[in-house]
């Protein structure tokens, strides 16, 4: 398969799970394991460009699939406007979910380019946080929407902005 | 000497998230070591058992299989180390029975996970089951004894005024509240309430991993906990180390909220078998586990009891509550409502009786979850609040501000004799209902109503106590003293600046997202004027902080904060004699500022920080007798624990069709003092206001009479999503506090102490019409579309 625009490849027992395979063999740890069940969404990665829980992928179901994980997303060194946003906007707290909520969040932009709130909402149901509230992830989506149609993002809601 | 510019109160982005963003931060299951094994435990199916034989044979024969251990290998250990030891302790391994499903009773230890499962089901236990006791009252009867060693279910009661009868005289409210129950006018509401058991769920399951090195005698350990210099010493004193041989990281921590406030079984197996094998040795729960061995919160049952004029005057409160404690007592388990108690009476000026019977179940431990008695103790006021002002036709609001300490009273000692530091409950109030346009609202809900809509308006206020003090609480046990670190609940902040001009900050925190490199940056940058981005926080080492006591209670800031502000005024303090010399100045006219110090009044003359390392580690270029270096340590033991407050208010319609509580608003008002980062603050509101709303729509932990855990999943247990929440809109009162130089309180745990009975009274407030007067959370639909359905009878 190809991770991150390049190949790889392993050989592993039959039922190793995918987010296993990325995380243990190829070291790629950014993509975490919250529930192993398919709740959480801590272990979302793109597989073929669809936002996919690796968990509930086998790594040889993924075999010959184009994957990319949260240490793939910035290109050349330059954030993704979700990574900005996220930073930006405080959409991350212990960021145990950050990167399953990043590539869901990418996933949403990409089909949609101006996404209401509940549409923000409704598209991130299957990833659990339990630190944000999801208000500022809602406010970091909303920023990387706006950047990705090249405009300026609402002003933050806090009132003294040292940077 | 002061400071010319100041990075308190503004917002800089995090230094946490470049990581965490791009999928390089180090949680603790990122980091392998080595040639490390992996743990898995065999759990007890049963609640109540005695265990007649273990057959660990085929387990042991398998390929891959290194170790399996039982009670017997790991009895001389002694029961597990708790901080407050009042109940039975938890034994390593079931030791002849087990007494609540999912207790450890054998452990594996072999290559991989994969196969350390598999060997776990070849486990063969011969249990014979016994009735198990799950209900808190039938529990407190003793019918059925959890355990046959102790003398009764009730391990203790905590009572309001007597609590710490040798020290704090406090008078016995009930002779009052008796007098003014028998009153011609005296208005009387009671209500049994439960505040239901909640399982913490940190998305970042826990996780440890210890290496012991023969060689040079010392544990190395990495370990997902808020309390990492507590595991040390309980690992230390375990195993007969001196403090200082165990080092244990926790690096990122994938949230908290209380359960990693714990010492766990797991931690010091894994060391045992470290020892043992010579490998590293790592357990990582599984999410299902993490349900039954992880510690779970609240689990109240309670009868609260409010006697009031019928003008708003309270003259009364009781409540009288079964806490209960699980089967086995952990780190602070009993302690948990004794937090509650401080808080029994929230922002008013009453008698009020306060009795909690700590009760033990078969069922798991019970501990702190964000909040830890004190969400259980302001849900019971403040509902009954609520029920009084419906009861009397008076607006909630206004019974509230009748029955508040005034801020003329602070410090105002409340009915457990602890002394409130400062308050101005009604300025925060008034901003709420400014805010959330409480006239409007109740306009509006008028029209709804006349719509056969149900729209409810809740509101609640909050007291909270946080950052623990004074220091002789250790006496009582707020300390790590059992876990062989005698100390209280102090705070450590080591200010380093590093010859290159740099500075280092080493504080005895345990963050789990709360931001901590970030906020620390800011407090020594504005003593220092060192730039925040030459500023590098650790935290969570015991190797690097002398003393640590961790993250909870909401009490980083104002403790570790305050030590690393008095430490950074120490190095300051220095830094100015040097650059006194160097600018032949006297060092009373050194101001620090933009990344280096000058002489007040003479902007353009500066020597920067690099300089100022410079002499001070090549002390002959200095002034005679320079003690060389440029770092201080300082321990800050506040004198009073601080107490912040706020006010919420829910605005939700219910669908009657449905059951369905639906949010139209939720705003909120904190007050933590003075704010050091917004950004921050406000964040910690919004996790801390989605776990109250969890509690009060979604979450419980529910067990059968058997003792079966029913809700160990996360389907069976949902906590918030995405679109379950609203938008939450926030403000602040800012009353600073005198208990510490920076007048910081606390605000981690101020959201969710607020909101489940916001919440709550809201949705009782728009059923009103049908004439419901409470329903028990969690606020399903189906609870919800039957109180409806019984109402219209
Ligand atoms: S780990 Fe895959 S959904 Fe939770
Ligand atoms: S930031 Fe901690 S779970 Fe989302």
């Amino acid at each position: 398969m190809t991770v991150n625009g390049k190949a790889v490849s392993g050989s592993v027992e039959p039922r190793t799970l995918l987010v296993h395979f990325l995380r243990e063999d190829l070291l790629l740890t950014g993509t975490h394991v919250g529930c192993e069940s398919g709740y959480c969404g801590a272990c979302t990665i793109h597989l073929d460009g669809v936002p996919t829980k690796s968990c509930m992928v086998l790594a040889a179901q993924a075999d010959g699939c184009d994957v990319t994980t949260i240490e793939g997303l910035a290109k050349n060194g330059d954030l993704h406007p979700v990574q900005e946003g996220f930073w930006e906007r405080h959409g991350l707290q212990c960021g145990f979910c950050t990167p399953g909520m990043i590539m869901s969040a990418a996933g949403i932009l990409a089909e949609n380019g101006s996404p209401t709130e509940a549409e923000i909402r409704h598209g991130l149901e299957g990833n659990l946080c339990r630190c944000t509230g999801y208000h500022n992830i809602v406010r970091a989506v909303e920023y990387a929407a706006a950047k990705m149609r090249g405009e300026e993002p609402a002003p933050p809601e806090w009132e003294t902005d040292l940077v | 000497m002061s400071t010319t510019t100041s990075a308190l109160g503004g917002v800089i982005r995090r230094k946490e998230d470049p990581a965490l963003i791009r999928g390089r931060g180090r949680y603790v299951d990122d980091i392998k070591r080595t040639g490390e094994l992996a743990a898995a435990f065999v759990r007890s199916p049963f609640a109540n058992a005695r265990i007649n034989s273990i057959d660990v044979s085929a387990a042991t024969a398998m390929a891959g299989v290194h170790a399996v251990y039982t009670i017997d290998d790991v009895r001389h250990l002694g029961p597990l180390i708790a901080q407050v030891p009042v109940g039975k302790l938890r034994p390593l391994l079931a030791d002849g029975a087990v007494k609540h499903v999912g207790e450890a009773v054998a452990m594996v230890v072999a290559d991989n996970r994969y196969i350390a499962q598999d060997a776990v089901d070849a486990i063969f236990v011969d249990y014979e089951p016994l009735e198990a006791v799950v209900d808190l009252k039938d529990a407190a009867s003793d019918r059925v004894k959890v355990h046959d060693d102790l003398d009764s279910n009730v391990l203790l009661a905590w009572v309001g005024h007597e609590w710490w009868a040798d020290v704090i005289a406090v008078e016995d409210p009930r002779p009052k509240i008796e007098e003014a129950k028998q009153r011609d006018d005296a208005v009387i509401v009671e209500l049994e309430m439960v505040n239901q058991r909640l399982i913490p769920v940190a998305i970042e399951p826990r996780s440890v991993v210890a290496s012991w090195n023969e060689g040079y005698e010392r544990f190395e350990v990495y370990s997902s906990s808020q309390i990492p210099h507590a595991l040390g010493g309980a690992i230390a004193k375990t195993f007969g180390l001196a403090s200082n041989a165990v080092h244990v990281r926790a690096p990122e921590v994938g949230g908290g909220f209380g359960c990693k406030l714990n010492v766990y079984p797991d931690e010091i197996l894994v060391c045992f078998a470290s020892m043992r094998l010579h490998r590293p040795v790592r357990f990582t729960e599984t999410r299902r586990e993490s349900a039954v061995s992880t510690i779970q919160g609240r689990g109240w049952v309670a009868t609260a009891t409010l006697t009031g004029t019928p003008d708003g005057r309270i003259l009364g409160y009781e409540l009288r509550a079964l806490t209960d404690m699980g089967a086995y007592s952990q780190n602070f388990t009993v302690a948990i409502p004794l937090l509650g108690l401080w808080v029994s009476a929230g922002q008013y000026d009453i008698p009020a009786y306060f009795e909690a019977k700590c009760v033990v179940t078969n069922t798991q431990t019970t501990d702190a979850y964000r909040g830890a008695g004190r969400p259980e103790a302001l849900y019971y006021i403040e509902r009954m609040i609520d029920a009084y002002a419906r009861e009397i036709g008076m607006d909630p609001a206004e019974v509230r501000r009748k029955n508040y300490w005034k801020n003329d009273q602070f410090p105002a000692v409340n009915n457990t004799g602890l002394a409130i530091d400062s308050g101005d409950y009604e300025t925060n109030l008034d901003k709420l209902l400014e805010m959330a346009d409480y006239e409007g609202l109740k306009r509006m809900q008028a029209e709804a109503r006349a719509e056969g809509r149900y729209i409810g308006i809740g509101l609640s206020t909050y007291l909270e106590i946080c950052g623990f003090g004074p220091s002789v609480l250790s006496e009582i046990g707020f300390g790590w003293n059992n876990y062989g670190l005698p100390s209280s609940f102090s705070g450590s902040g080591l200010v380093r600046v590093n010859p290159d001009g740099s500075a280092t900050v080493i504080i005895g925190t345990g963050p789990s997202g709360q931001g901590h490199e970030t906020t620390w940056a800011q407090i020594a940058s504005s003593v220092l004027g060192i730039t925040t981005d030459k500023i590098r926080v650790s935290h969570g080492d015991t190797a690097e902080s002398p003393m640590g006591v961790g993250t909870f209670g909401s009490r980083s800031a104002a403790v570790d904060g305050t030590a690393t502000y008095e430490a950074a005024v120490k190095v300051r303090d220095k830094a100015a004699e040097i650059a006194a010399h160097l600018m032949e100045a006297a060092p009373e006219d050194i101001r620090f500022a933009d990344g280096g110090a000058h002489v007040v009044g003479t902007p353009g003359r500066v020597v920067t920080w690099e300089e100022i390392a410079d002499v001070a580690y090549r002390p002959h270029r200095g002034p005679d007798g320079l003690d060389a270096g440029l770092e201080a340590h300082a321990v800050f033991s506040p004198g009073n624990a601080t107490w912040p407050f706020g006010s919420h208010i829910a605005v939700v319609e219910v669908d009657p069709e449905t059951g369905n509580v639906e949010f139209l608003r939720y705003i909120g008002i904190d007050d933590c003092g003075n704010v050091i980062n917004p950004m921050i603050v406000d964040g910690q509101v919004h996790g801390g206001i989605a776990q109250g709303v969890g509690q009060a729509l979604f979450e419980e932990a529910i067990y059968d009479d058997a003792g079966n855990l029913l809700s160990g999943s996360l389907i069976d247990y949902p906590i918030p999503t995405a679109g379950d929440l609203p938008s939450f809109e926030l403000g602040r009162t800012v009353t600073p506090t005198d208990v510490n130089p920076m007048g910081v309180k606390g605000i981690g745990e101020a959201g969710t102490i607020g909101s489940a009975q916001t919440i709550v009274n809201a949705v009782v407030d728009a059923l009103a019409p049908l004439g419901v007067k409470h329903i028990d959370m969690p606020l399903r639909p189906r609870k919800v579309w039957q109180a409806i359905q019984d109402a219209r009878g």
